[in-house]
């Protein structure tokens, strides 16, 4: 072993580390103070898209739920705009959250709250925006649905891996009830069924609850193993899941219960490339649509006809607009609300 | 008890070599080297800049890209397995160039410029691009940085100049995720603020390799003119030859196989104990933090008692953790057990793994033989956690506990014979 003698104590390599230590240390301290500032004048500013005043509830007509991702105050807060004018003003309703949905009376809030330990909550509030009862989530929320009843709730979140245990990324689905009654517990534990024979993969994931119309009980979802994606229907008494279709995503069942808009994976790669697709569930024809942007958004019906979807904006990192999209296949997508994200219609 | 009593031979040679043919006992005083003292701070400052980002990468590739991790999930497991295989092939490197330094300096450099390319990324791939750069450049600098600390230790003192080692790395790791959250904290959407200040620290971490470790020799000896060259593919083949190495590839790629996720291992007490979800992740500090803090204290005992002997009962803390969790009581005070257990495992493994290698690797080949047993540990705990989710969902979380707890007590048994009498002829420096 060779050990050549290193002057540690060589004087012009402490003057040069020290040096580029201090002035490291000062770039980064004053972009991070500079950082702070911006937030803090956004957080202040006007709103970059026009807010109503007033509106401690929510609307008497149908309207839009959505993620308000405007800059300036307001951001990330749950916002309403009513069905009849989606580019008036919005309405704010003081309340962060990550992903959102409703019906008349309640709201459904998946957030994060920040902090040394960050967590990651699920809450529920009426519509005078007074919480009802809120519980912690095991993950960075992904998707949420209520039954139209507003009596159950369904949260997908993405619980991940430790930086020391390494391995990926996995999803919980929960279905459970808003008054705080017993849930199911992780979907990934019902029966899944494929061609008629019970699968018990190892690697199962759930995700992308969709009630039927006017159900609690009877869902549709996303279930994947190796590689592979089943659109399932499934029963919360049963505790079964079926698998019905295959490569669909994140369904969301039509307001007439005919039919399931979800997204498809069309790149077959390792990165997805979702489009849009929509299935007739009596015949089973599946319609392509015209979007070939990439959508990773639960798809939300604005009428029999007509769907919903956030796309995160290219120009500007966390905001988004929503997107309307008709369900024949010709259609081309328009803008519906911008700087928002998470679309819920309360009809 | 059996353990000790079948490995005490094992132990003694393990305590006669490392003292290159002096007495068993240590009496060469424990002088802490610098250059390693440096190497740690590196690691401290390269895990905070790390570790920040890995921390909050998931909440920023789902809540402000707006992007699935499933595929990344995916991605990142390719990229695992591409690190643990480019950690061998760095290590011959470095053999060959007998300046580890360098490699080391390329790898840290590597994850550098990742974080550079962070403070651009937008869509998936770019991202990808990156986070497969970092770990690569991880794979890269860990088999010439322990060889580094192994000929800047006093070889009586090996294990314990790589706690001193794992003990800074630690503390960096520990640091990481709570500076990232709280900048996320200050300002919400501050993820560029944690990405400068992860470059931040990864500069000055490359700067105190660059500039305050010297750049020792190690590998192939500068003298001796070289022998006529060996071919890319034979290294392994050699390795393998080399009395005890091969032995303790074997042992440690069994009881790798055996060890499964610590991530499981907290679903597992999350499920029985369903406390409350938002202390998950201190889960991880607490067997964090008591990895660092025994990290010196089981070094000094692998020196004196013998590295096999707290290799392997490192594995018996992990096997009682098993067990603790297959219990069918609930509480806090068996996860507390848990988390000092999983924290012993891996300040008994980790730097002692390293040691144990480099003890039974001739220095010409000290970076490959580390490289190798580092590659071997995390191919095999890779398997080990594919191959318990399929146990969890075919037999249950407690059962499946039981099962891979029944066969690591055999590996455990068995390992001392395996590994009885290794390092007979071979000695450090």
């Amino acid at each position: 072993m060779t050990r050549r003698r290193w002057e540690t104590d060589g004087k012009l390599r402490w003057v040069i580390l020290l040096v580029l230590t201090v002035i490291v240390i000062a770039g980064a301290g004053t972009y991070a103070a500079q950082a702070f500032q911006r937030f803090q004048a956004a957080s202040l500013a006007a709103s970059s898209a026009d807010i109503a005043s007033g509106g401690s509830s929510l609307p008497d007509q149908p309207f839009v739920l959505f993620r308000n991702t405007a800059s300036g105050v307001g951001y990330g807060q749950a916002a309403t705009v009513l069905l009849s004018a989606p580019g008036a003003e919005r309405t704010v309703g003081g309340v962060a959250c990550d992903r959102v949905y409703g019906t008349s009376g309640e709201v459904m809030c998946l957030r994060t709250n920040r902090g040394l330990v960050t967590s990651y909550e699920a809450a529920i509030y009426d519509r005078n925006w007074q919480e009802i009862r809120s519980w912690a989530l095991r993950g960075i929320p992904s998707r949420t649905r209520l039954d139209e009843a507003g009596s159950t709730a369904a949260t997908t979140v993405f619980v991940t891996g430790h930086s020391y245990a390494g391995t990926g990324f996995s999803t919980e689905t929960v279905i459970s009830p808003v008054d705080g009654g017993p849930g199911t517990g992780s979907l990934e534990d019902f029966a899944l069924w494929v061609n008629g024979a019970q699968v018990s993969p190892a690697d199962r994931n759930i995700w992308g609850v969709t009630f039927l119309p006017g159900q609690a009980d009877s869902f549709y979802a996303t279930a994947a193993s190796n590689g592979r994606i089943w659109l399932v229907e499934g029963s919360v008494s049963s505790r079964k899941l079926t698998a019905v279709h295959d490569g669909a995503e994140c369904p969301s069942v039509s307001p007439d219960g005919k039919r399931i808009a979800f997204k498809k994976n069309m790149a077959g790669t390792v990165t997805p490339l979702w489009n849009i697709a929509v299935l007739d569930i009596s015949t089973g024809t599946e319609t392509l649509l015209a979007e070939t942007r990439n959508v990773d958004d639960q798809v939300e019906w604005l009428d029999n006809s007509t769907l919903l979807y956030g796309l995160g904006r290219d120009d500007a990192a966390g905001d988004s607009d929503i997107w309307r999209l008709g369900t024949n296949a010709e259609s081309r997508p328009e803008l519906f609300i911008q700087h928002a994200w998470s679309p819920s219609v309360v009809r | 008890m059996y353990i000790s009593v079948s490995d005490r031979n094992g132990g003694k040679k393990d305590g006669h070599v490392a003292g290159g043919g002096r007495t068993r006992r240590p009496e060469t005083r424990f002088k802490l080297s610098h250059t390693i003292v440096w190497l740690g701070v590196v690691s401290m400052f390269t895990d905070i800049s790390s570790e920040s980002v890995a921390a909050i990468l998931p909440l920023y590739i789902t809540g402000f890209l707006g992007l699935s991790v499933i595929a990344f999930g995916v991605l990142d497991g390719i990229n695992q397995g591409a690190s643990a295989l480019v950690r061998i092939a760095a290590g011959w490197a470095s053999d060959r160039m007998g300046h580890p330094k360098r490699v080391a300096l390329a790898g840290y450099g590597l994850s550098m410029a990742a974080r550079i390319g962070l403070l651009f990324a937008g869509g998936f791939w770019s991202l990808t691009a990156i986070i497969t750069g970092d770990r690569i450049g991880k794979g890269i600098r860990t088999a010439p940085r322990d060889a580094l600390i192994t000929v800047s230790a006093q070889p009586e003192h090996l294990a314990r100049h790589f706690g001193v080692h794992r003990m800074l790395d630690n503390i960096g790791a520990a640091t990481g995720p709570l500076l990232a959250f709280f900048v996320l904290m200050l300002i919400p959407n501050g993820y560029s603020t944690v990405f400068v200040v992860s470059l931040a620290f990864a500069v000055i971490g490359v700067a105190v390799l660059a500039l305050l470790v010297p750049d020792l020799r190690a590998g192939r000896p500068r003298s001796g003119k070289d022998e006529p060259k060996i071919p890319a593919l034979s290294f392994r083949w050699r390795m393998l030859r080399e009395p005890g190495l091969g032995r303790l590839l074997i042992v440690a790629g069994i009881l790798g196989l055996l060890t499964v996720g610590d991530g499981f291992i907290y679903l597992v007490l999350q499920d029985k104990n369903s406390f409350a979800v938002q202390w998950f992740p201190l889960l991880y500090v607490g067997t964090n933090l008591v990895f660092l803090v025994l990290a010196v204290p089981l070094g000094r005992l692998a020196d004196r008692w013998g590295k096999a002997k707290v290799f392997i009962s490192g594995h018996a803390a992990l096997l009682a953790c098993y067990l603790l969790t297959a219990m069918p009581f609930a509480g806090i005070g068996p996860t507390l057990g848990c988390l000092v257990l999983l924290g012993v495992f891996y300040a008994a493994t980790d730097g002692v793994l390293a040691a144990l290698a480099s003890q039974l690797t001739p220095p010409e080949r000290l970076a490959t033989g580390i490289g190798a047993a580092q590659t071997v540990v995390a191919v095999s705990r890779m398997a080990a956690s594919a191959g318990f989710g399929i146990l969890w969902f075919a037999l249950g979380p407690a059962t499946a506990m039981v099962v891979v707890g029944c066969m690591l007590t055999v590996a455990v048994l068995a390992s001392p014979f395996i590994l009885n009498g290794i390092g007979h002829e071979r000695r450090v420096a």
